[in-house]
C-alpha cells in the first residue's frame, strides 16, 4: 500500500464506521461491532505510520489548492504520528466500554451516539495527520460541532445548556482568536505548512510573537488553559464513553496537539527561546495547574473532579510548550500519551462505578472497594500513574518537564510541579482510601456490566507495562524536537 | 441570424425581460407564465454568456442606444467591473426562478401567477438595467421600475399575512424618500455640468477642479439617496420588514440581488466619478462609510440575535453582510475594493441559499417560521435542512465554503491597511453569527420533538442544492469569483490611483 492511501484510508475509515453504524441502526451488535472494526483498521494503518516515521518514511497526500500557498493536504508529522495512535488505539477499548456503558445505563438514541463519536475520531484523526495549520483548523471545528450532539446527547435543560456553553467557547475562541491568528501567519510569511523548526523565524516580528502566542493558546480553546476553561466540567454531563475518549483524550488533546504543532511546526522552539515571548504562558500554565488543582479537591462528583483534573494536566503539556526547551517539549509531547492512557482508565472507572451501583459521588463511595475490587484497582494504577509514581509511565513525562523547567532555569515551575503532584494524590486518591476504609451499611444493587470493567483495566496494566517501553515512544517524539 | 440579436445583446438582457414581462401580465394560466419566464431567463444567460466572450476578447463594450452618441444619448457600459455580477446575476435569476414556481403556488392565489411572473421580469430586467446603465439618470428610472416591481412582489405576500402591505408601503415611502434624493442630486450634477453619461461626468466635473459646494451638495444627496436603497445602516429600516413579509420566491430574490446591485453601482459611482475629489471621497469614505459599515456588522448581529422569526433574522443578518460590503468598500485601495467585490458575490449565494430554504420552510409550515416552528425540522426534511446548514456554516465563515474565501479576503484587506479594530470586530462578529445560527440548528436537530421524514419537493430542492454546492464549489475552487472581483477592482482603482 502506498504511503499516501494510507493516509486517506485512516482518515475515512471512522466515517464508513459511522455510516455502517447508520446503515445497520436495527441491528445494535452490528451496529455497535463497526466501532471496534474501525478501531482495528485506524489502529493498524496509525502504528504501520508510527514505525514509518521512525524510518524516516514520508507520508503526505495533496487533494487541492485552497488559496495562495495553501493546500488541503495531509502530512504526517511525528507528533501527528504519536497523536493518532494515542487516539485510534483508545478508540477501540473506548468502543466497547462504550457498549457496556450505554446498554448497562440505558441510554437513547444509541445510533445517534455511535456515528457522531466515530466522526469526532474521524476528525482526531484528520487533526493529527493535517498538513498544514488551516487544515487542521477545519478539522478542529468539525471535532467542536461532531461532539456537540455527544455533549448534549441527554436533551434535557441541563445537557441542553452545557452543549450551548461547549460550542459557544469552543468556536466563539477558534473564531475570535485562532483564525485570525491563523490569517496573520498567512499574511506574514505567505504560507501555513507545518515545517521542522517553524516557518516564522525572520519573518515575523519578533515584538508581536507573544501577542500571536496568545491569540493561539486562547483561540485553541480546547487546550482548556484558565480562563477558557469552562467548557470542559459543563461537557461532563455527557455519558462517560464521551468523557473518557473524547474529553480525556479526543477533544482536550487536539487541543493541546494543536498548540504543540504550533510552536514546533510554525513558530519554531528557536525562535520561541530566542525572544522568550512565551515565558508569561508559562506562569498561566502553573496559575491553571495549581488552581484546578485546588478547585478538583473541593468537587465531590467523581467526573467533575477528573474534568478539573484534566484541567491541569492539560496545562503541564501547555507549559512544556512554552518553556520551548527541547526536553521541556520532549515531557509535553510524551504527557499526550501518558495523561491519555491514566485518563482515560479513571474515566472509564467513574462510568464502570455510575454504571453498576449508580454513584456519582465521592462520598457516596463508602466501602465500595470492597464490591468492586478490579475498578478500584484499575483506577488506582490510573491514578498512580497520573501522579506521576514510577514505575508508571505517568512519571516519564513529569520527569522530563521538570528536567525541562530546570534547563530553562525556572526553578520555581519546578517546585510547582512537585507542589502539584502532592495535590494529585490527595484528590485522586481520595477515592479509593473513601472506598477501602469506610464501610457502608447501606445495600447497594449492583448491575453487572463486565464490558466496563475490562477497558480500564487494560488501559491501566498499560500504565504500568508501557513504563518500560517508553523509548519505543521518545524515539519518534526526539527524532522532531532537536534545538 | 442570430447575430443581429447577439449585436445588441447588452440591450436584450435588460430589453427583453421587460417586454416578456408585458406579454405574460394578463395571461390567465397558471403555468405557461413561469414557462415563459423560464425560456426568457435561459435567453438571458445565453446573452450574457456571449457578453462574457466578447468582453475577454475587447475588454469594453460601449451600447449606444438609438445610435445617439454617449454624451447625448443612453448607453450602457460593460466591462470588467460587471461582467462577473452579470453573470452571477443570470444564473441565479434563473435558479430562483426555477424555484419560485411550487412556491408562488403555495403563497399565491393561481390567479396571479401571471401579474406575479410578469412583475417578477419587470424586477429582473430594471435589476439588470441597473448593474448596466453607464448613465446616471437612466440608473434613477431603473430604481424605480425595481422599486415599484419590487414592492409589488412584496404586497403580493399580503395573502399570507396583512402585514406585507405595510411593509410594501414603508418601502414604497422609504425607497421614495431614496430616490428623491438620488434624482436632487441627479439634477445639481446636471445643472453644474449637463451631462448624465458617467463617463463624460468625469470630463465635465475636471472643470470644477477646486471642488464648488454646489457639486458636493449634489454628489452627497446621490450618495445618501443610494445608501437608502442599498439599505446601509442607519437607513436599512424598510429592508427586514420588507424581506420577511414578502412571499418566500421574491425575498430570495430580493436577498441575493436587489440590495447588491444598487451596490455594485454605489461603489462605481464613487470609485469612477468622485474620484476626481479625493479628498471629499476619503471624507465620504473615512467618516461616514466606514464607521456605518462598523455599527452595520456589530448591531445588525445582534439584532439578529434576538429575532424569533427566522426571515427577520437572516434580513438583519443581511445589514451585518452589507456592512462587511461597504467596509470593504471603505478602504481606497486594491485589495478592499476586490473582497467587497468578492463577498457580494459570495453573498448572493449564501443569503440566496439560505432564504430559498427557510422560505420552502414557510410553504411547509404553513406560516410564519420563527424559531419554535422549526422544532425536528431536521429529522422532518432531512434534505432541505441539510442545505441549510451548509449555507449557514457559509454565512458563518467557516473553511471550505465560500464565506471563509470572503472572510479571508477581507481580513487581508484590513490587514494591509492596518485596521486592527475592524479586524476584531469582524472576528467577533462572526462568532456571534454561530449564536444566531446555531439557534436554528438547536431547534431543528435537538428538540425533543421528533419525526419521521418526509417527502420533500424536488422541484424546490433541486435549486436549493445548486446553490448549496456552488456554495462549496467556490469555496474550495475560488479562483473564478476571486478574477472577476480582482478585475472589478483593477478597473475601478486604475482610475484611483492616477
Amino acid at each position: 500500500m502506498s504511503n499516501s492511501f494510507l493516509i486517506i484510508l485512516g482518515i475515512i475509515t471512522p466515517l464508513f464506521a459511522a455510516l455502517f453504524s447508520y446503515v445497520c441502526r436495527y441491528n445494535n451488535n452490528l451496529r455497535d461491532s463497526f466501532g471496534i472494526i474501525g478501531g482495528l483498521i485506524t489502529f493498524v494503518i496509525s502504528l504501520k505510520i508510527f514505525h514509518g516515521i521512525q524510518n524516516n518514511e514520508v507520508y503526505q497526500i495533496t487533494f487541492f489548492t485552497l488559496f495562495d500557498g495553501v493546500d488541503f493536504a495531509f502530512k504526517v508529522s511525528a507528533l501527528g504520528s504519536i497523536f493518532s495512535l494515542v487516539a485510534s488505539s483508545l478508540w477501540i477499548l473506548a468502543s466497547i466500554y462504550t457498549i457496556g456503558y450505554m446498554r448497562g445505563a440505558g441510554e437513547k438514541n444509541q445510533t445517534r451516539f455511535v456515528i457522531f463519536y466515530s466522526i469526532a475520531i474521524h476528525a482526531a484523526l484528520a487533526i493529527a495527520w493535517s498538513g498544514n495549520l488551516l487544515v487542521l483548523f477545519i478539522f478542529y471545528e468539525i471535532l467542536t460541532f461532531s461532539t456537540f450532539p455527544l455533549v448534549g446527547h441527554k436533551q434535557n435543560a441541563e445537557s441542553q445548556s452545557a452543549g450551548r456553553l461547549y460550542l459557544s467557547i469552543l468556536v466563539g475562541t477558534s473564531l475570535i482568536f485562532f483564525l485570525p491568528a491563523i490569517f496573520w501567519i498567512w499574511l506574514k510569511t505567505g504560507t501555513l505548512d507545518f515545517q521542522d523548526g517553524g516557518i516564522l523565524m525572520n519573518k515575523f516580528p519578533a515584538e508581536y510573537l507573544s501577542f500571536l502566542i496568545a491569540m493561539l493558546v486562547f483561540g485553541i480553546g480546547k487546550a482548556a488553559i484558565m480562563p477558557i476553561h469552562r467548557w470542559l466540567p459543563a461537557a461532563m454531563v455527557a455519558p462517560t464513553p464521551v468523557s473518557a475518549l473524547l474529553h480525556a483524550v479526543a477533544v482536550v488533546k487536539a487541543g493541546v496537539f494543536s498548540f504543540l504543532v504550533v510552536v514546533v511546526y510554525i513558530v519554531g522552539p528557536d525562535f520561541l527561546l530566542q525572544t522568550k515571548s512565551s515565558d508569561w504562558l508559562v506562569w498561566l500554565a502553573c496559575f491553571t495547574i495549581m488552581a484546578s488543582s485546588i478547585i478538583a479537591i473541593t468537587k465531590d462528583d467523581l467526573k467533575a473532579r477528573l474534568a478539573y483534573s484534566t484541567i491541569s494536566q492539560l496545562s503541564y503539556i501547555i507549559l512544556g510548550a512554552a518553556l520551548a526547551s527541547s526536553l521541556a517539549l520532549k515531557g509535553a509531547s510524551f504527557h499526550i500519551i501518558t495523561h491519555a492512557l491514566g485518563k482515560i482508565t479513571l474515566f472509564f472507572c467513574a462510568g464502570a462505578i455510575y454504571v453498576t451501583a449508580h454513584i456519582k459521588k465521592v462520598s457516596d463511595l463508602k466501602g465500595m472497594g470492597y464490591k468492586l475490587p478490579l475498578i478500584f484497582f484499575a483506577y488506582t494504577l490510573g491514578a498512580l500513574s497520573i501522579i506521576g509514581v514510577p514505575p508508571f509511565i505517568g512519571s516519564w513525562s513529569k520527569f522530563y518537564l521538570i528536567m525541562g523547567s530546570i534547563e530553562r532555569e525556572f526553578i520555581i515551575v519546578a517546585i510547582i510541579l512537585g507542589i502539584s503532584s502532592l495535590l494529585n494524590i490527595y484528590y485522586l486518591l481520595q477515592p479509593v482510601v473513601i472506598g477501602f476504609t469506610q464501610n457502608s451499611k447501606k445495600e447497594i444493587k449492583l448491575i453487572k456490566a463486565p464490558l466496563t470493567v475490562w477497558p480500564p483495566l487494560i488501559t491501566g496494566l498499560g500504565c504500568l507495562v508501557f513504563f518500560f517501553y517508553a523509548n519505543y515512544f521518545l524515539n519518534n517524539i526526539s527524532g522532531v524536537i532537536v534545538n | 441570424m442570430f447575430d443581429i440579436f447577439l449585436d445588441d445583446a447588452p440591450a436584450l438582457v435588460v430589453v427583453l425581460p421587460l417586454l416578456i414581462s408585458a406579454i405574460i401580465a394578463f395571461m390567465p394560466s397558471k403555468i405557461w407564465p413561469w414557462i415563459i419566464s423560464i425560456i426568457t431567463l435561459f435567453l438571458h444567460l445565453f446573452l450574457s454568456l456571449h457578453l462574457l466572450k466578447e468582453i475577454s476578447v475587447s475588454g469594453l463594450i460601449i451600447y449606444e442606444f438609438g445610435n445617439w452618441e454617449p454624451p447625448w444619448g443612453i448607453s450602457f457600459k460593460i466591462d470588467g467591473v460587471n461582467i462577473g455580477l452579470q453573470l452571477l446575476f443570470s444564473i441565479f435569476v434563473l435558479v430562483s426562478t426555477f424555484y419560485s414556481r411550487k412556491i408562488f403556488l403555495n403563497e399565491i392565489d393561481y390567479r396571479d401567477s401571471g401579474k406575479a411572473y410578469s412583475l417578477w421580469l419587470l424586477a429582473v430586467g430594471s435589476l439588470n438595467g441597473i448593474i448596466l446603465t453607464n448613465d446616471i439618470f437612466n440608473l434613477f428610472v431603473f430604481l424605480e421600475i425595481s422599486a415599484l416591481a419590487s414592492i409589488s412582489l412584496i404586497a403580493l405576500g399580503a395573502g399570507q399575512n396583512r402585514k406585507a402591505l405595510l411593509a410594501a408601503f414603508n418601502y414604497l415611502i422609504i425607497g421614495a424618500i431614496g430616490a428623491t434624493f438620488y434624482v436632487i442630486g441627479v439634477g445639481f450634477a446636471y445643472a453644474m455640468t449637463g451631462t448624465l453619461n458617467m463617463n463624460d461626468l468625469v470630463i465635465q466635473l475636471a472643470q470644477y477642479s477646486d471642488g464648488q459646494l454646489a457639486i458636493f451638495a449634489g454628489m452627497s444627496f446621490m450618495l445618501i439617496g443610494l445608501m437608502v436603497k442599498a439599505a446601509i445602516f442607519p437607513v436599512h429600516i424598510w429592508l427586514p420588514p420588507a424581506y420577511s413579509y414578502a412571499p418566500s420566491a421574491v425575498s430570495t430574490l430580493l436577498a441575493a440581488l436587489a440590495t447588491k446591485t444598487i451596490l455594485y453601482f454605489f461603489v462605481r459611482l464613487l470609485y469612477e466619478v468622485f474620484i476626481i475629489y479625493p479628498s471629499y471621497l476619503s471624507l465620504f469614505l473615512d467618516f461616514v462609510l466606514y464607521p456605518l459599515s462598523l455599527l452595520a456588522i456589530f448591531i445588525g448581529t445582534v439584532i439578529a440575535i434576538y429575532q424569533d422569526d427566522i426571515k427577520k433574522l437572516l434580513a438583519f443578518s443581511s445589514i451585518a453582510q452589507i456592512g462587511y460590503i461597504t467596509l470593504a468598500f471603505s478602504l481606497k485601495d486594491h485589495s478592499g475594493v476586490a473582497s467587497g467585490f468578492v463577498h457580494i458575490l459570495n453573498h448572493a449565494l449564501i443569503k440566496g441559499g439560505l432564504f430559498m430554504a427557510v422560505g420552502y420552510f414557510a410553504i411547509l409550515y404553513k406560516d410564519r417560521v420563527t424559531l419554535n416552528s422549526l422544532k425536528g425540522f431536521g429529522y422532518k426534511y432531512p434534505i432541505t435542512s441539510f442545505a441549510l446548514l451548509i449555507c449557514g456554516l457559509s454565512l458563518i465563515g467557516l473553511p471550505l465554503t465560500n464565506g471563509f474565501i470572503s472572510k479571508l479576503y477581507l481580513f487581508q484587506a484590513l490587514y494591509t491597511n492596518q485596521m486592527y479594530f475592524s479586524i476584531a470586530l469582524v472576528a467577533v462578529s462572526s462568532a456571534l453569527a454561530v449564536v444566531y445560527f446555531w439557534k436554528i440548528v438547536e431547534q431543528m436537530w435537538f428538540s425533543e420533538i421528533k419525526f419521521k421524514s418526509e417527502k420533500e419537493d424536488a422541484y424546490i430542492y433541486l435549486p436549493i442544492w445548486i446553490v448549496t454546492i456552488s456554495i462549496i464549489v467556490f469555496g474550495i475552487y475560488s479562483t473564478p469569483i476571486i478574477e472577476f472581483s480582482n478585475l472589478s477592482a483593477d478597473y475601478l482603482i486604475s482610475g484611483y490611483q492616477n
